[in-house]
This record gives structure tokens, sequence and C-alpha cells, in this order.
């Protein structure tokens, strides 16, 4: 029962699709929320345009919409639901921003429904820079010297009158959108352009430059009486002036006294009442390194990024918690759940250190900006922890999968001691690394300090990590020197590599000295009560906590930080696991290190280590645990690497074997099976050199795909039209060791079918067939995605099960396997077979009603499906049609080409449902952000092979009513065909050019093909990247063009739209 | 690194690093669930004749400076940690933790599983135990001084010699110390007030004599039967009829002078985290508290007194309000870490009573 005896019917706002700044952390915070109010017996409905989440499953709600997040789709489900109060807080800036549109218009109050939590004027308080400061000023909290503006000009005074640096803050945007560090009045009038439209409410703050201040962050959960507490303190360790999501942050404040430790947490707790905040709330301060001087940053009246990290930094289920305060519970009524006993209203003390590292794509992107400023760029995060700072520090760089094991970057060796010393000023992903050089090369602690301005006490840490580095390689390899080594955790790998013995020498002195690791609790009180659903961490210490049970039990291996190419579909599948195996009697532990997600909360598993996903660490967990068995193909590329030396330590890998995943990667083995087979697939070859691979693509014929073997998301992958683009792919490849040969493949441009099939070794189920709305040669992350295959004939089908079928069991898969094919001139070819969950799981699952990841985990389990009442064969499809659409993050990426290829660049995806295709494509369009206005200017610049093909579109555009605006040749085309189209200059090429025409607004969309190469020089580029720091539509590819205007021209209305309820589909 | 030993009297042993000073210390062993503020734990007086655990295991990162200090020394037997900071850094740093140690002449240990030791005394209790930097170790050496030792009367250690008096209010204050902490009188001046502090055994018509405003009686270390020869003087003090307030080791004298009784806590309450809720508005504070004993629940009739406050995590008596006279006492500290106003309410209550005008 709840509190509040009148909520019994609570909507649920998510946050929508994985963007940079908005990641798994709110499915971890709704996916608590919706359990928390279904404890309480509340019916709950749900609103997410992200299908791969947990929150969006069957069993998390009772009512589910996976609908666009626009103020239309949820006044519609209000409208069909009524519910009588909505719960805005834990659904991310996405979430919030939707309920206040709904209350501000007086919608709620209108309907009934009672907004849960932190009142409205309260979020309008902390989120109006305005407000948000003069509450401030009004109980005595230091605020930046500051000011909103709503012109340029207004911000260019102001700028003049506090002095440059200045930072400029957009109200209202996630992660810091459109703001940026202004050194001087061009800078200031840029980004503040920029940020003001990019703002909701056209308002930007400009501020005095604070960079090189600590930055501290307090969470502070407060109740409806009153009662408030902190849960947990961090500190930034990059200062001020790179964004808190961008910044390695360690929990607890480290380099704080006493003093100024309550100081800081009593001014969390004072803003918090200041504010009437119910529920969870995060304040960020800068604190003068050299005085008692602080000011409140900011204040997020809500569920964000940090609370997640503390939630898993402290173990306080601070959503749950949350969610509890809303629905009228005091603090003090609600039991801490880790320990079972004491209440939630306390203080979680911490007995260990952790450190959270953010992963960013700039291995993706290798061509991004990667400097770091008040703009987040990371797409995820890790989290490590260690009883000390260096040992959480050294598992945190091993958890990034960077292709290193410390902070040792090889292309920095190639640099002077004077080139490090200029690169330390430099902010960006790569600093830790620098830092760690300056101190091999000897450089001055005091001077590193003074460049980076980053805390002394932190450089002491790199220090000793450094100065242990060379103990090892200068000293003998003591036991004494070893034990040390592995209290910083230290790998083995890298010890033996130091000290110049080999692992296996390292692994066994240690075995000889009993230097082993123990496993500790989090269990949110440092051990003063006993923790009944606590988590676990190595450290080389002398007793263990952790117990292995007598019972039957599998260790699932997560799928670690989110990345391009590696989201959050691996931890629904990861999720799901372990629930099916819980399900079938075993019990279940986890190994992950992603602090967003729902699969590392402390009740999701039975037992859950919070570690690096390497062999040595995951290898040392399985070796106490002793478990009946490992599960690699739900944690995606991260699980599936550690396959081999999991198999090579006697570890018994369920499901798929090692050797049929390795042969579904290897090329001539895979060859061979497809011959096997009678399978066709595009031809190819394996190259290791520049020389070998224009050889490979010469014989094979231009276009051909480039790409290293073994990877996420087609990383590297490139189409290639000539020699020169076949050099410059291979040269970036090459940058990072490639322990695997380069694959060429014969480019074909057809319809690029993807299939997601269970097999239990005897027989297959395929929930459905999907195929993409863009050619082959956009990666299938990036296509729009149509579950049921629209165009496909019966015999098409027919043969893609019969390959499907034949593939599995030829790779003999137990579990999941994902297979993509191409369509080309009526022919099937395969282009890749993954043996292990895929990125489609999750929607397919929820669409076609059939439990995959359920099912495949009791295939592995032994169980056959044909006793699992889900059929076999191909699953027959529903009534509805599932549109799959991409969502990016270029705003954020700086110098990101953000045409469509074969390299995925889509940090999300969002679902479109519905009985009718054209509604279920404009469901989805809408979903991912596109503004679908009937009438409006487009530009369209397409190379010359796509004149012909884009007619018909500028006439789709035309009819509609859109102006036509083109360059020269497109125009001249267009207006010979019919099309009247109005001519624009090139850049360069007369004043206003495209360029000024995009600024000053003319267009409202941009159609624009790119021609081969891509570099940043070229025109094509330049307009693209305008387009995304003007959030101007721009379609890169000729199919989401037609898809588009279909999208358009079909009968939908974005306020007339049918909600569909995912539990009846 | 020199090593050195931590025994308990149960016989399990850990071998650490000697940090500070050299040779044996004999005491309790409690531990703190603190992260922040180890140098005003370890100039607390109420942890006399303990050796203090830090779970937090990363100490001495802001370094040392004296102005922290709750009294003028370490007050703890001993320090136990796993790590200590060798380089510190905070701009009012004077000198390293081990630095302070040394010139203390404080022993400490480094380097040994400190969450295994916290959860030793979670599930045996408080436990006397040894730190020695002697060698060869022989625990044969130390078992029966193990055994044999109490904290006993850590009062008369810990208070002052002589009364004095600081601060210059309107309002006069007399504090009688049994273990206080500098931040406890510095709570009373801030709210304008004169505090004359006065050592323990002082008579209860010694300081009724000065007429003051109102009365505290705060610290403490040890067991509160300990100071039984006292009770009668604080009973006479409660019933003055001037507003009284006890704090700490008060709060556990004004029960048993009122006829009440105490008991051994487990392993008491320390840190920085404790939840009290005050049953009269029913919120709930975090405080930070140093105690092992408690005031015996239903000790005293519901004539004499009312349970004002609770610990909500084991539900111990942390408040009382006393039926008739002004008296009010509670477990925790009311102020000395300056957390948010809500905690301070109590203090602010006192002062007021007194004649003062404290509405923050």
């Amino acid at each position: 029962m709840p509190k509040y005896q009148d909520v019994k019917k609570v909507l649920v706002i998510g946050s929508g699709p994985i963007v940079i700044g908005q990641a798994a952390e709110f499915d971890y915070a709704g996916t608590q929320a919706c359990r928390a109010l279904q404890e309480e017996g509340i019916e709950v409905v749900l609103i997410n345009s992200n299908p791969a989440t947990i929150m969006t499953d069957k069993m998390m709600a009772d009512k589910i919409y996976v609908e666009p997040l626009v103020a239309e789709s949820v006044r519609k489900v209000i409208e069909i639901e009524k519910p009588d109060s909505i719960l805005p807080t834990l659904g991310g800036q996405t979430g919030l921003n939707l309920a206040m549109e709904l209350a501000e218009e007086g919608y709620l109050d209108k309907m009934n429904v009672r907004l849960l939590g932190t009142a409205t004027s309260a979020i309008k308080m902390a989120e109006d820079r305005q407000a948000f400061k003069d509450t401030m000023e009004s109980i005595g909290e230091p605020c930046i010297a500051s000011l909103v503006v709503e012109t340029c000009e207004d911000a260019v005074s102001f700028a003049n009158e506090i002095g440059y640096p200045v930072i400029v803050r957009p109200a209202y945007t996630l992660g810091g959108t459109g703001g940026g560090i202004a050194n001087n009045e061009q800078e200031l009038q840029e980004i503040a352009s920029n940020g003001l439209r990019l703002s909701r409410v056209h308002q930007v703050l400009i501020e005095k430059c604070i960079s090189g201040w600590k930055e501290i962050e307090f969470e502070v959960i407060r109740d409806g009486k009153g009662n408030a507490i902190t849960v947990c303190s961090m500190e930034n360790i990059d200062p001020v002036g790179v964004h808190t999501g961008d910044s390695v942050v360690i929990a607890p404040a480290q380099t704080l006294s006493d003093k100024e430790y309550q100081m800081l947490r009593k001014a969390s707790l004072n803003i918090i009442h200041a504010l009437d905040i119910e529920g969870g709330c995060n304040c960020q301060f800068a604190l003068h390194p050299d005085s008692f001087e602080y000011a409140v940053i900011e204040v997020n009246p809500r569920l964000s990024r940090s609370s997640a990290l503390a939630s898993k930094a402290t173990g306080y289920p601070i959503a749950k918690v949350a969610s509890k305060i809303a629905i009228g519970y005091g603090l003090d009524e609600i039991v801490n759940a880790v320990t079972g006993k004491t209440c939630a209203c306390f203080e979680p003390a911490i007995d260990y250190c952790v450190i959270k590292f953010p992963k960013w794509p700039f291995d993706k992107f290798v061509k991004a900006k990667r400097t770091l400023g008040t703009q987040m760029k990371a797409t995820g995060e890790v989290m490590a922890i260690s009883d000390n700072i260096e040992g959480a520090l050294m598992k945190a760089v091993r958890c990034l999968e960077l292709g290193v094991i410390s902070y040792d970057l090889k292309k920095l060796k190639a640099l002077s001691k004077k080139d490090i010393v200029r690169r330390l000023s430099l902010v960006d992903d790569e600093r830790f690394f620098v830092i760690c050089e300056a101190f091999r090369r000897d450089v001055d602690i005091d001077m590193i300090h003074t460049i980076t301005t980053i805390d002394l006490f932190f450089l002491h840490k790199l220090k000793n990590i450094v100065d242990m580095e060379l103990r090892l390689e200068k000293e003998e390899l003591t036991p004494e020197l070893l034990a040390e080594a592995k209290k910083m955790s230290f790998p083995d790998k890298l010890i033996a590599s130091l000290s110049g013995i080999s692992e296996i020498g390292v692994r066994a002195m240690r075995e000889l000295h009993s230097i082993f690791p123990v496993y500790k609790m989090v269990d949110t009180c440092a051990a003063e009560f006993e923790a009944v659903t606590p988590y676990y961490y190595s450290t080389y210490d002398s007793y263990t906590e952790t117990v292995s049970s007598a019972k039957k039990k599998i260790v699932v291996i997560g799928s670690g930080p989110i990345r391009i190419g590696q989201g959050i579909e691996f931890d629904y599948c990861s999720v799901h696991a372990v629930w099916a195996l819980k399900e079938a009697g075993y019990e279940t532990i986890i190994i992950n290190n992603n602090p967003e997600t729902v699969s590392t909360d402390f009740d999701t598993a039975d037992k859950l280590y919070f570690e690096p996903l390497t062999a040595e660490d995951v290898g040392n967990i399985l070796e106490i645990e002793q478990p009946d068995g490992v599960l690699v193909q739900f944690g995606g590329q991260t699980a599936i690497k550690l396959t081999q030396a999991l198999k090579d330590m006697g570890v018994r890998i369920l499901g798929t074997k090692a050797e049929d995943i390795d042969a579904a990667e290897d090329r001539e083995v895979f060859d061979d099976i497809l011959e096997a087979c009678k399978i066709r697939r595009p031809e190819g070859r394996t190259v290791f050199t520049h020389q070998e691979a224009l050889e490979a693509a010469n014989e094979l014929g231009y276009p051909v795909l480039v790409r290293p073997s073994y990877v996420l998301g087609g990383q590297g992958m490139e189409i290639a039209y000539n020699d020169q683009d076949v050099q410059e792919f291979m040269d970036i490849i090459t940058m990072i060791r490639q322990e695997h040969p380069i694959l060429i493949d014969k480019y074909m441009m057809g319809k690029e079918i993807e299939v997601d099939a269970i097999c239990d070794g005897t027989d297959i189920l395929i929930p459905g067939i999907m195929e993409h709305l863009e050619r082959a040669g956009v990666h299938s992350g990036d296509s729009i995605s149509i579950y049921p295959a629209p165009t496909l004939t019966q015999k098409i089908r027919d043969d893609l099960v019969n390959y499907t079928e034949k593939l599995a069991k030829a790779l003999h898969v137990v579990g999941l396997v994902n297979i993509q094919f191409v369509l080309y001139e009526d022919e099937i070819y395969v282009i890749e077979v993954n043996p292990r969950s895929s990125r489609t799981v999750p929607y397919i699952s929820k669409v076609t009603n059939v439990p995959m990841v359920d099912l495949a985990t009791r295939c592995v389990l032994g169980e056959k499906l044909k006793d699992m009442g889900c059929g076999t064969g191909l699953h027959p499809e529903g009534n509805h049609v599932a549109v799959k659409v991409p969502v990016f993050s270029f705003e954020k990426l700086h110098d990101v080409d953000i045409s469509l290829g074969p390299e995925m660049k889509s940090t999300g995806e969002v679902l479109g449902i519905s009985t009718d295709f054209s509604e279920a494509l404009y469901k989805g369009l809408l979903g991912a952000g596109f503004k679908m206005s009937e009438t409006g200017n487009v530009l369209i610049t397409v190379r010359d092979t796509d004149k012909e093909e884009i007619l018909d579109i500028a006439r789709g555009f035309r009819e509609l009513g859109y102006q036509i605006y083109s360059t020269a040749g497109t125009a001249e085309f267009l207006m010979k065909n019919g099309v009247v189209s109005a001519t624009v200059s090139k850049i360069g090429e007369g004043s206003p050019d495209i360029l000024d025409l995009l600024q000053e607004g003319r267009f409202n969309m941009v159609i624009n093909t790119a021609t081969k190469g891509r570099r940043p020089e070229r025109d094509g580029f330049k307009i693209r990247r305008k387009t995304v720091e003007l959030s101007i539509p721009c379609l890169t590819s000729l199919d989401t063009a037609k898809a588009f205007l279909a999208g358009l021209q079909s009968s939908c209305k974005k306020n007339d739209l049918t909600m569909v309820n995912l539990i009846e589909v | 690194m020199k090593k050195a030993y931590l025994a308990l009297a149960d016989g399990t042993v850990f071998e650490g690093k000697s940090l500070g000073a050299t040779g044996t210390v004999i005491g309790e062993i409690v531990f703190t669930t603190g992260m922040t503020g180890y140098i005003e734990t370890l100039t607390d007086p109420s942890f006399a004749g303990q050796m203090v655990v830090m779970t937090y295991p990363v100490i001495g990162n802001s370094g040392v400076n004296r102005e922290d200090c709750e009294s003028d020394k370490v007050q703890v037997k001993a320090v136990i940690m796993k790590e200590c900071a060798t380089h510190p850094n905070n701009f009012r740093s004077q000198e390293t933790l081990e630095s302070y140690l040394i010139s203390e002449n404080v022993i400490a240990i480094t380097g040994i599983d400190t969450r295994a030791l916290t959860k030793i005394i979670r599930t045996n209790g408080a436990m006397n135990g040894v730190i020695t930097t002697e060698e060869p170790f022989c625990f044969e050496n130390y078992a029966e001084a193990i055994q044999s030792y109490k904290v006993g009367a850590m009062v008369e250690q810990v208070t002052c010699e002589k009364a004095y008096t600081v601060g210059e209010g309107d309002i006069s204050v007399a504090l009688l110390d049994f273990g206080i902490k500098r931040s406890t009188i510095a709570s009373l001046t801030s709210r304008g007030a004169k505090v004359t502090v006065y050592p323990a055994m002082t008579k209860a018509q010694d300081i009724l004599s000065t007429h003051p405003n109102g009365i505290m009686v705060a610290g403490g270390p040890g067991d509160p039967e300990e100071c039984m020869t006292m009770l009668p003087e604080i009973k006479s003090l409660m019933t003055s009829g001037k507003p009284f307030f006890g704090v700490g080791l008060g709060h556990q004298l004004a029960a048993l002078a009122m006829g009440g009784k105490t008991e051994k806590l487990k392993f008491g309450h320390r840190g920085a985290n404790q939840p009290v809720k005050d049953l009269a508005c029913d919120k709930t504070f975090v405080t930070l508290q140093n105690h092992g004993y408690a005031v015996t629940e239903n000790s005293l009739g519901a004539h004499v007194a009312q349970v004002s406050h609770i610990n909500v995590n084991d539900q111990t008596m942390e408040g009382i309000r006393y039926v008739d006279i002004p008296a009010v006492t509670v477990q925790f500290d009311p102020e000395s870490k300056p957390g948010a106003k809500n905690e301070t309410y109590i203090l602010d209550e006192f002062v007021n009573k007194m004649g003062g005008n404290h509405n923050a």
C-alpha cells in the first residue's frame, strides 16, 4: 500500500534513446522505480521510446507504451490510461522536460494528474538559471558571477564586465549540449548563439570561468517530511572545466578536510531544503583549492548519471528510495535493502575507494576532436573499486577495454619530453596517460600540477603507479614486491612484461607465496551491520568475504561500458539470462563494471562482482566460485573476447563452444562452412599489409569493404572506392596493432536482411526476419530496421530460414545467433554470423512475444525448443509492424562526419509500433527526434550518381509544399525534369552561400549524400557538420530520405497517433 | 619499514607496518566509520583509553592542521589504519598524519585488513587488544595484560584541571567537563554564550553559587558507572531549576542520577552517520556519535522522564526530556559537526531557554 492512499495508477516517463549525456543510468533508475511502485501494489503505466531497455519489459509495468517521447503521445497515453499520478524525476532530462511541459500548460491539472515527487515550482527553481541563482542568494549559498541572457549582445557585454574566459551554459539541455568556454568575443558569439538556439527556453548562462577549482558533488535525498541525507560525496579528479560526465571521479571525496567536507555537506542540505526537493538531487560545487571559498555550480532536481554512480558506489538504492518518497514514505520508514534491518535515513559509510572512468567514442571516431570541456562526449563509463586509490585506477584502465592494461600508450613513446610537457596542457581523453608518461620522463610533479591543475594528492597516486612500474623493471621480483604490485591491482600480464618474467611465471610465484585476491563487500555501512544483498570487489588483503555456495551456479559475463556498437541491449540480455537462470533454479553470478546498468543493481543476480572483464580478473573469481558454467554469449563482444582464455583455464563455457565462436570469425574456417552449406558470401580476402590490401581490392574490383576482424559495430569498417581510400583506411586500422588479419570484401549494394535465431542444437526458432530500409553499406546498427520484413518473397523467406538453420547447425550454435544477409540481384549472400546475442534481440523479443534470451538460456541449460511452447522454425508474424530508428549524438562530437556508412555511429535507437507500416515509420522518426514538419524548405545536394534517384524524392517534397533548394548542378537537373528548385551558392562561391543560409535558418531539412573520401575539408562535410551544430535534420542516405518522405506523406498527425500497449501486442 | 603487530583478546593476530611511535600499547579496540574527520576523532576525549580502527582505508589525505583538534592532544591510545597518506595535500595542512603521531608519541599500525578487524568487533563486541612493535611477537607475552585491561575511570584523565572561561556573551553557561570537545564549547560561544568550563569533580554548590543561566554536562569516555560519585552533584544541578543540557556521557550520568540504568552496547555507535529520530516532530537526523554505553530502555519511569529521541538503527534511547524539570539530555553530538540547521535545534532550544535568542 502506498503511503498516499489516492495513488493507485502511476505514469512513469522514461528517458528515450541512449544519447551522449543520457545513457543506461535511466534504465537502471526507471527499472528500480517501476519495481518500487509495483511492490506497493500500484498499477504502473510506462512510456519510453527505447526498446532496448529492461524497463520496457513486460514484467516491469502493467501497461507499456513504446511510443515517441513527445508531449502529444504522453497526452494521448494519459487520456487512454487515466493515471492519477505521474513520476517524472527518474527519466532523465527528457522525462522531466516532458512532464514540465504538460504541467506548465495546465494539462496535468485539467486531467487531474498529480505530479509525484519534487513539485513543479521546485524543479523550475533548480532548472531556471535566474530563479536558481536568486534562490541560492536568498539562502546565502554562493554562486559564480553569472548572468542569464537571451541575446548574444547581452552575453558579450556581461563578459566584458566579468572578464574572459567565460563559460556558456544553455538552460534545459542534456549533458551541457551547446555549452562551452569562450576565451574571447568571437568565440563567445559563436557558442552563445548556438546555445541560445538549443535551449528550450532560449536562455544561456554566461559565467565566470573557475577552471582549476576542485569539483565536488554530493548526492542528496530528502523526503516530504523534510528529512534529508547526503548519500555520497564525489570528487572529480579533473578539476572544474571538464564536464563531470567526462571527468574521472573518485568517491568519496579525498582531498577535503572535515571542515570543508562538512561545509559542502551542509550547503547541499541547505539547498535541498530550500528547493523543497522530494526525492533525489545532485549538487555540484566548485571549491577553491587554497581557501574555503566555494560556489554552487549546478543542482539537478532529479536522478542523474551521478546518482547512478553514487548508488553503485555506496550500495544505497537511490532510485528505489526516491520512488518510495514520491509516493509518500519518509526516509525513516524505508528499509535499507542492503542490510535488511537498518533504515534508509542514514548516510552510507564506505570502506573502499571508487573510481569512475569515462568511456569515450574516439576509438571509433578517429577524426573527432578529442578535447574535453563543458560538453560531455563520453558514451559510457566504468566503475572500479579497490581499497586503495592506485588499485582502483589500475582496475579502471583495464575496464575500459582500450587495448592497454596500464596508463601507458605506445604512441606517446615517440614524443620527446618537451612534447609530452606540451601535451600536458591539452585536456583530452588521454590526459591521464600523458601524465603517467610525463612521470616516466621525470617531469617534475609540481610542473605537472601547475599545467594540469590536478590536485597533487591525485598526481602522487599516479606517480606511485609509475614508480611501481619502474621498480618492477629495475628490481628483482621478490614476493614482497609482487605482493605490493598486486595490492595496487597490477595485472600479472603487466608485472610479467615489466619484470621480464613470463605471465605463467608470475602466476606460479603468486601461487607459491599465496598471493591471491580476496573479495570484500559493498554493504553501505563499512561492515557496521551485516549485509544481506552485498556485492563484491577484489583486493589483495588477508580475509575474503565471499563464500562459494554448494548450490548449482552459473556466471554471466557482462558487457562493460556503453559504447557505440555495444550498448544497453547487451545489458538487457545479461539481465534476462540471469532471470532465466534463477527461474531454472541456479544461483546466478554477474561480473560487470558498468555502474549505469540494471545488471549491476544489487538485487539482479544472487551475487555481483564489480570487476574488470579481463581473463585474469574473471579467472580469479571463477577459481573461487567454481561455477557449473559460464555464459559469454549475452555480454556482447566484451564477453565473447574472453571465451578462448576461459576455455584455456578449463572453464566450462555454456552454449556455443569457443571453437565455434572462433569459426564464425575465422575467414578460412568460415568459408569452408559456407561452402559445405552451399551458401554464398560476398567474395573477400584476408590481408595483413597495405600491399596485400591493394592487391585484394583490385582483384575483387571496387568498391570494397575494408575492416579488421573481431570488432564491434563495424569499428574501422569503410567502403573504399579506390586505391587511395584503401591506403587511408589501412593507415587508420593499423594504428592499433592488429592480432588478426584485416578483411577486404566485395561490396554489394543490395538489400540488407537480419535474422536473430535461437538454436538448441537440433531445432531453431526465428522470432522474426528484419529488413533494413537503407541498402547495404550502412551499418546495421545505423539502419532503419523493419519487422516483419515487408518486401521479401516467400521463396526468399524460406531460403533465409533454411540458411539460418544450416548455419546455426554448422556452427553448433546452442543459444542465440545473429545473421546478416544481403539480397543482391535476387541472390542471398551472408555478410556475417555472430553466434551471440545482438542489438536487435530486445526489440524483437518485445514485438514478437518470444522471450529470446529466456529461451536461449534454457537451450544452453539443455532444454529443447520444442518443449518450450514457442514453436520452432519461423515464428508466425503478428499484426504489428515495428520500425527501429537509430539515434545519433553528433551534436556532442565535433569533427565527426555524420554521413552513414559501414562503421556504426549511432548511440541509441527508438521503436515505432503500429498495425500500419507508415504510422510505425512515422512514430519511429518522430521518436528519433525528427520534427516531421509538413512544409518547409529542403536543401538537396547529392553526388552525381544519386541525381536520378533524387528526382522522385524532390518531387515528393515539392508536392507536399516544400520549397526545394539546391546547388547549380542539382537545380538544373531538377528543373529540367520539371521540379522547381531555387539555386544556392556553393561554399565560398558568393554570398550568401549554403553555410550562410544554414546559419540564418533558411532550411529545415537537408538531404546530402557524401562523395567518396569524406575528408573534412570537403564542402559536403562542412555542410553536414553545420546541420548538426544547428540541429537541422540531415539525411545522408537516399533510402532514409525516401522513408522520411513516406512518413510525411502518410496521413499521420503528431497529435493523432494510435498508442500501442505492448502488453497487448 | 618497521613491522607492528596487532593482537586481539581472542588471539587473532594481524601483522602490519608500524607508523608513529614504537613500543607496546594495550587498550579497548573500537571502530569508527567516519570518512573524514580523522584528526577530530583522534583528539576526541571520548576515545580516551581506546584504540581506534578507521574503517575508511585511506587516512590522512588532507594532512594535519592543529586548529582542527578537539582537545590539546591525541586522546586515542593507538590508531589502526589500512593506509596512511604519505603525500597529503590541503591548503591548511601543517604536517603529515605520520609526523603528527610521532610528535604526539602515539603508536599506530597500518597495512592490515581493517575490514576483517571491524567485522570481528561487530560480531564479538568491542574487544581488548595490543599493538606492539617488539619482535619477535609472542601473543602469550601480552595475553594476561589484554585480558585484564579495563578502560576504567577515564574522566579524571581528560577533564580540565581547573575552571576557565571562554567567550564574552550575555548568557552564562556552566559546562561540566567530562571530556569535552573544543567544538562543544564553540557551539555555545557562537550562540552568544559565555562558557565557564569546570572540572568534572566540581561540587554542584560551587557552580550554582555563580548563578549561571544554564548548565551543561558533556563528554566523554568510558563506562558511566565509573562516575557514580558524581551522581548526587549532577542530580542537584538538574533539579536546581536552571536549564540543564546533558550530552554524551552527560546524558547517561543524568539518567543514572535520576534513578535510571545504563548498559554497554555491543560495539557502540561511532561515526558520522547515526540516524536519530525526534519522536515529537517525527523527524530523523543523521548525527555524529561516539559512545559505547546507552541508557537502558524503561529504566526511568514515565513520571520522571520521556524518551524524546531514538536511534533508528537499533531503537536505543538517544534523548530524554525530564518531567517537571527543565532538563534535556541527548546521547548524540548536537553540533560538533556543523550539519544543517535541523540537527542543531536542540542546542538552540537550550540557549533560548537560558534567555539567549538564537533563531538560527
